[in-house]
């Protein structure tokens, strides 16, 4: 196990740097002097020059480059170039905006999907099953930001307009310690939104899986012993089926908290998707350098916590 | 011992043969139909693989006449126009009024006629990268299966590596990098794309270059690229043609939110994406025309494709479970029933994506 977790760390970590190394790359590629454009159309010569001076961006690019490692090895990700702060700070103010969304929106599908898989498996080509593929096809079909726009146009513009505003609009945040019922109320939309779309995953993948496991011979031989249906369900088949819906679950969540780009720009929300993409917008490398970094990371790190999860809820797995 | 749905969904067809069929079998003499045929055969007695060629074909359509309709209705869907298309106080017009049939955005154009345009986008990048991804997946797939080794190590890492990287993100830092444009956005599709097919290719290669005809083919000299691509491939062909169905509406998708996002095509070419995101900043939820319309249009087609995507799975591997069943049109007595047993028959793994 702590053999399987060391090499898992060090592939994880060879990973990020090949990540961090290709967006380095590319960035100088697009733009091989940021300098002038930070420095804005009227600078001066010199003006550009001390900007570029004061960013290290005087040095050959491969200086640059492991200058840029050495820092990030003592967790220094640089300044923002337009938001002068710190990318750490600003990436830990960021991401308390991506946990709230997918913790709220987890539990959310996670339930959702479960129960519609469940129910579609226990009774196949029922009207539940007919029902729950509807769903699925929907699901699969809609892409989120039409999900949000519909949810926003009725939840918040028709209710409102009507004189009951129980949902905010786009663009409100708050701190879950600020106010926990208005931190839920903000984010209510955006976590139907995300939650919705991935149930639709859910709930195939259970549907399937339980189906499968349905179908073994263990599972015959506790209906021959006189077990109820409900116990043989919930005890001996879903333990086994739930593995697959697991490592999905750990890749989706770490996703989110990557940066749920869409849904944080169809609701307006300062998580790392949203400001992933503005600072896109303006060219700040070092922003979108640790955003990257973090949302490659979640992942890395999700991979490693999933596959050890993975044999432990089935001990047929062996790790290696 | 019951039918297998295989048998029950060919039984169906011979009663709805042609006749000559039918004087055939009366005289004793079996019609030798190939797999495709069968296939077929099995896809025109499916009613919702009708329905979903319906929504498609309505979007192609729409995307072959836009032109048309531009000329017709006179309304380019590139250049604003605040005199015609919007009232006299400017604001643009609702569905049907002053002869805009879907109404006009904030600058006057015609809706119709940008989602016409839209659809040519649409269809052109979801088919393009799919084929894209599906060709270069399969080969990929194939190479990586069949030699095995290292050159089976680096792909099928580089494919989990492709596999489990935000795409999003990803996506938007290349066009971002490159600038947006038609090509980037059907490559960076396609590249975020092929790696599902080439899993499923790579992994059915791995089972069928241990069977007999693969050794057939080496003992009378047949060289490695004529066995991955003549011998193995015809073989895989089914669930590559399934997930490349099933790819359309997510590469349609996709390029719908990056163009949302302002990272696609962009404008002023009107892209059902770049709709959504113009609408939603400009005017708010007042006009509710300017986004449900483009909506509606994405909805039928990637809706379109995932039930054409199903019946085509149904129609190739009739054991896999379908994810919407419609009654057959002629199911021969008991029909389809016969096999309700089969509802807990695993999914067959080749072809879920």
């Amino acid at each position: 196990m702590t053999r399987f977790v060391i090499r898992r760390v060090v592939q994880g970590i060879v990973t990020l740097w090949v990540i961090v190394s290709l967006v380095f790359i590319l960035f100088f590629m697009a733009n091989p002097d940021p300098a002038r454009l930070l420095a804005g159309k009227s600078a001066t010569l010199t003006e550009v020059a001390s900007i570029r001076a004061s960013l290290g961006l005087n040095h050959p690019i491969w200086q640059q480059y492991l200058s840029y490692l050495g820092r990030l090895v003592t967790g220094n990700l640089g300044e923002s170039y337009k938001l002068h702060e710190p990318v750490t700070t600003l990436l830990g103010r960021w991401v308390q905006v991506d946990i709230s969304l997918a913790v709220g929106a987890g539990i959310i599908w996670l339930i959702l999907g479960l129960s519609v898989g469940i129910l579609a498996a226990r009774r196949p080509r029922s009207v539940w099953d007919r029902s729950a593929t509807v769903f699925v096809l929907t699901g699969l079909s809609t892409p989120t930001f039409i999900l949000g726009l519909l949810l926003l146009y009725v939840f918040f513009y028709v209710l409102t307009t009507h004189g009951v505003s129980i949902f905010p609009g786009a663009g409100n945040y708050t701190p879950l310690l600020t106010d926990p019922a208005q931190w839920a109320r903000d984010l209510i939309l955006p976590w139907l939104t995300l939650a919705l779309i991935t149930a639709a995953t859910y709930a195939r993948l259970s549907r399937s899986s339980l189906l499968e496991v349905l179908g073994e011979d263990y599972i015959r031989t506790a209906r021959a012993k006189g077990l109820s249906e409900r116990r043989i369900v919930y005890r001996h088949a879903l333990r086994a089926a739930i593995t697959p819906i697991v490592t999905q679950f750990g890749i989706d969540l770490a996703t989110v908290l990557g940066g749920a780009i869409i849904t944080e720009t169809v609701f307006g929300l300062p998580g790392l998707g949203e400001n992933v993409v503005s600072a896109i917008g303006r060219e700040d490398l070092p922003v979108i350098q640790g955003i990257v970094l973090v949302a490659a990371a979640f992942i890395v790190v999700a991979n490693i916590v999933v596959d050890a999860i993975y044999a432990v809820l089935d001990p047929r797995v062996r790790l290696s | 011992m019951s039918l297998s749905p295989f048998e029950v969904s060919s039984a169906a067809l011979v009663a709805e043969e042609d006749q000559s069929a039918e004087a055939l079998d009366a005289a004793g003499g079996i019609l030798g139909r190939s797999p495709l045929r069968l296939a077929l055969a099995r896809l025109r007695s499916d009613r919702m693989a009708w329905v979903s060629a319906g929504m498609i074909l309505l979007m192609v359509v729409l995307a072959l006449i836009a032109p048309v309709l531009s000329s017709i209705t006179g309304h380019s869907p590139y250049n604003p126009d605040l005199v015609n298309g919007t009232d006299t106080f400017g604001q643009p017009y609702g569905p049907g009024q002053a002869g805009f049939l879907l109404g006009t955005d904030n600058v006057g154009r015609d809706i119709l006629v940008r989602i016409a345009y839209g659809a040519r986008i649409s269809l052109l990048v979801g088919m393009l990268a799919t084929l894209l991804a599906t060709v270069g997946g399969t080969a990929l797939g194939l190479v990586s299966g069949y030699y095995g080794g290292w050159i089976d190590a680096l792909l099928a890492r580089l494919m989990d590596a492709v596999l489990s990287f935000p795409y999003v993100l990803a996506a938007i830092v290349l066009a971002a990098v490159f600038g947006g444009s038609l090509p980037l956005t059907i490559g960076v599709i396609a590249f975020f794309s092929w790696a599902a097919i080439g899993r499923i290719v790579r992994g059915q290669t791995l089972s069928q270059k241990e069977k007999e005809y693969v050794e057939a083919a080496r003992s009378i000299g047949a060289g490695s690229f004529r066995i991955m691509f003549v011998d193995i491939l015809p073989n895989l062909i089914a669930p590559v043609i399934v997930l490349g169905t099933l790819l359309v509406p997510v590469a349609i998708v996709f390029e719908a939110t990056l163009d949302y996002l302002g990272v696609g095509v962009g404008p002023p070419t009107p892209t059902w994406g770049n709709m959504l995101a113009d609408d939603q900043g400009s005017a708010g939820f007042g006009a509710w025309w300017f986004w449900v319309f483009p909506s509606i249009a994405l909805l039928i087609t990637t809706l379109g494709f995932n039930l054409l995507g199903d019946s085509v799975r149904d129609a190739l591997d009739p054991r896999t479970e379908r994810l919407f069943a419609m009654r057959r049109k002629k199911v021969a007595g008991g029909g389809l029933d016969a096999s309700a047993g089969a509802g807990t028959e695993p999914l067959s793994g080749g072809t879920e994506a």
